[in-house]
């Protein structure tokens, strides 16, 4: 008994991980229907960014905090302005290459600046968060997870139900000819969404390289286990972004814990093509499947 | 004898069959005998072992290029997967070869049509749905084949892999490089005649109607669903059979070099040689090829001048750094590859003086 809730904490916190880093991904999917290749490396640009700024330069966690925020959403705009914007209007499948080539291209920069070794942030999160349920005890950085996850979640919902930019960004990835003769400012859709992601793309970086130490190949690795997540919560919603990636991390300890542990990095993917098979829509995506 | 064609100035095409000919000019069929003409007699006089080995590796790459060309740059599908279908066609090849003992010639072919029917298990729960949802699908086939070539001990050999007989064919041993350089070569013509014939055939007009508006394609009668899973074995028939020739050339195989960075580097050879290109898929082929041993020796000279280890360590993430690069420069500035560059090359040539 104490192995099972050992495994549904870690799994629920892996989880947590998994939807956090998934909710990167799925904005830049809502608002412009592009399957980002380079998400991986995204989360590992932010979570180096914080540390030269925490461990190398030193300064006070909040402020490298901030910064690390202001910079990736600086760093959002000049990718989506040097790389993106030549490609307002050209097929969909080029864009997707393109993710593809400036992802391998941002490892490669960062392996050569950070090489491969693991590096570790200072410790700098309050005691006080941990809880203890019974037997186990589960660490403040998991808390501070799930707290961040629920927040986005309620941010990112009102933000693409209400505000105007979120509507804006969702007729974009709808239909970007269409967006366009409407007046809608088609540029300033993709600089904001990936200025956006890259910032949420920054602080599951961040979280990520808490728990587990920053590793460039482990962080871009992370990158494609986003798509088991989002398929299984369907491509568009945040909410199934989270519920996704907690049964995936559910599913992943269980799988390490009880049958074997070479089968876990694989699991989700054999659960991958079933749900194409059964359900490619995903638990809550917009059942909106075409079928040609 | 009929007189030569050249290049008319004008478009003056009257039937569909002129449109559809392979050779619009005979300066193409003649510059097609003088290629073959080099390839078959003068290179192989000339190359050292090591350039052969280089050569082979070329063509070998070529093939599974032109594969997975057919399926992106033809259907408009992309796969992340055909590293994987590459070793799907190597281990097919291995096992055959050595479990059940068959010829060289018998198992190059099946191991080609046993990755098509992976390929199908894996395009299946995809090919009927849109939104490239198969990149997800060969995304996933990557991981669990993989798994399986590291898994299935008692097939597969785990990761100690394994050793391959010696290919012979028609009695002949295929031991040498120069050898191997005639299977390799031959069958790379053979499957470029394939792919351009697949291309101008009814097939390869309904992959490309399919790449352009799959509404309209479905609407004009196309079976999208058959001609998307057809598309899809037919790259991964490719891949299996150049597969099957890696394995036999490197006599040995482990799970190691199928992996996801094969499958990127494919899609890299057929981005910067040109979508949609069949002779672009060869070019981006030599291109990656030739990288790749430029790369390695550049960090080979950094270890020799012996300033340090560490030097040549930073070095190897450059690698990657450059194929990113290059597929980043392409897509944004030559997005049909260095084909077409070729095509810029040659027309201004055809047009001097008078080219734009």
């Amino acid at each position: 008994m104490e192995f099972f809730l050992h495994l549904l904490v870690n799994g629920l916190s892996l989880g947590f991980l998994y939807a956090l880093s998934a909710l990167g991904f799925v904005m830049i999917f809502k608002s412009s229907s592009v399957l980002n290749l380079a998400h991986g490396e995204l989360l590992a640009i932010g979570a180096f960014m914080f540390l030269v700024l925490s461990a190398w330069a030193e300064l006070p966690i909040v402020l490298a905090f901030v910064l690390t925020l202001v910079g990736t959403f600086i760093l959002g705009f000049i990718i989506e302005r040097f790389f993106l914007r030549p490609l307002i209007g050209e097929k969909l499948i080029e864009v997707i290459m393109l993710t593809l080539g400036l992802g391998i291209m941002f490892r490669g920069l960062l392996l050569f600046i950070f090489g491969g070794d693991i590096h570790n942030y200072p410790s700098f999160l309050p005691e006080g968060l941990a809880i203890d349920i019974g037997m186990v005890s589960v660490p403040s950085v998991y808390v501070a997870t799930f707290i961040i996850g629920i927040l986005f979640l309620i941010i990112f919902g009102f933000f693409f139900k209400y505000s105007s930019q979120g509507i804006y960004m969702r007729s974009v990835a709808d239909n970007q000819p269409a967006a366009l003769s409407l007046g809608v400012h088609v540029r300033r859709v993709f600089a904001l969404s990936w200025a956006i992601a890259f910032i949420v793309a920054a602080i599951s970086g961040i979280v990520l390289g808490i728990i587990n130490g920053i590793n460039v190949h482990e962080l871009s690795a992370i990158g494609l286990k986003v798509f088991p997540v989002v398929i299984l919560g369907g491509l568009d919603s945040i909410g199934g972004a989270i519920l996704g990636g907690v049964i995936i991390g559910l599913l992943e300890t269980f799988t390490g814990g009880y049958i074997s542990t070479s089968l876990r990095e694989v699991i989700p993917y054999i659960v991958l093509v079933f749900i194409l098979m059964v359900r490619p829509y995903g638990l809550f995506g917009l059942v909106e499947i075409e079928r040609v | 004898m009929r007189r030569l064609k050249f290049h008319p100035c004008g478009n003056f095409k009257e039937s569909y069959l002129s449109e559809l000919t392979v050779y619009q000019t005979d300066f193409g069929r003649l510059w097609t005998l003088a290629g073959l003409f080099l390839i078959f007699v003068v290179i192989p006089l000339i190359s050292d072992p090591y350039a052969l080995y280089v050569l082979n590796i070329m063509g070998i790459y070529s093939i599974a290029a032109i594969g997975l060309n057919l399926l992106i740059g033809y259907t408009g599908q992309i796969s992340l997967g055909h590293g994987a279908f590459f070793g799907v066609g190597a281990y097919a090849a291995a096992i055959l070869g050595t479990r059940a003992g068959l010829p060289f010639i018998v198992t190059v072919p099946a191991a080609g049509f046993i990755t098509a029917l992976v390929g199908i298990v894996f395009g299946l729960p995809s090919a009927r749905l849109k939104h490239l949802y198969l990149l997800i699908a060969t995304l996933a086939g990557q991981f669990i084949i993989e798994y399986v070539m590291v898994q299935w001990d008692s097939l597969t050999g785990g990761a100690q892999g394994i050793v391959l007989p010696g290919a012979s064919l028609f009695g002949i041993d295929l031991g040498t490089d120069k050898k191997f350089f005639y299977v390799v070569f031959v069958s790379f013509v053979a499957m470029t005649w394939l792919a351009v014939n697949i291309v101008r055939t009814r097939y390869g007009r309904a992959f490309i109607a399919i790449r352009d508006n799959d509404l309209a394609a479905e609407g004009m009668g196309i079976p999208i669903f058959r001609y998307k899973l057809l598309a899809f074995a037919i790259s991964s028939f490719f891949a299996g059979f150049s597969g099957a020739l890696f394995a036999y050339y490197m006599m040995a195989i482990t799970p190691e070099p199928f992996n996801l960075w094969l499958s990127i580097e494919y899609i890299a050879m057929i981005i910067i040689g040109g979508l949609g290109s069949i002779p672009g898929s060869v070019f981006g082929a030599v291109f990656i090829v030739l990288l790749n041993e430029t790369l390695t020796h550049i960090t080979d000279i950094l270890m020799n001048l012996g300033t340090s280890v560490g030097a040549a360590i930073t070095i190897a993430p450059l690698k990657e750094f450059v194929f990113g690069l290059a597929i980043v420069i392409f897509i944004i500035f030559e997005p049909k590859g260095i084909a077409e560059v070729w095509r810029i090359v040659r027309s201004s040539f055809r047009l001097w003086p008078f080219s734009y």
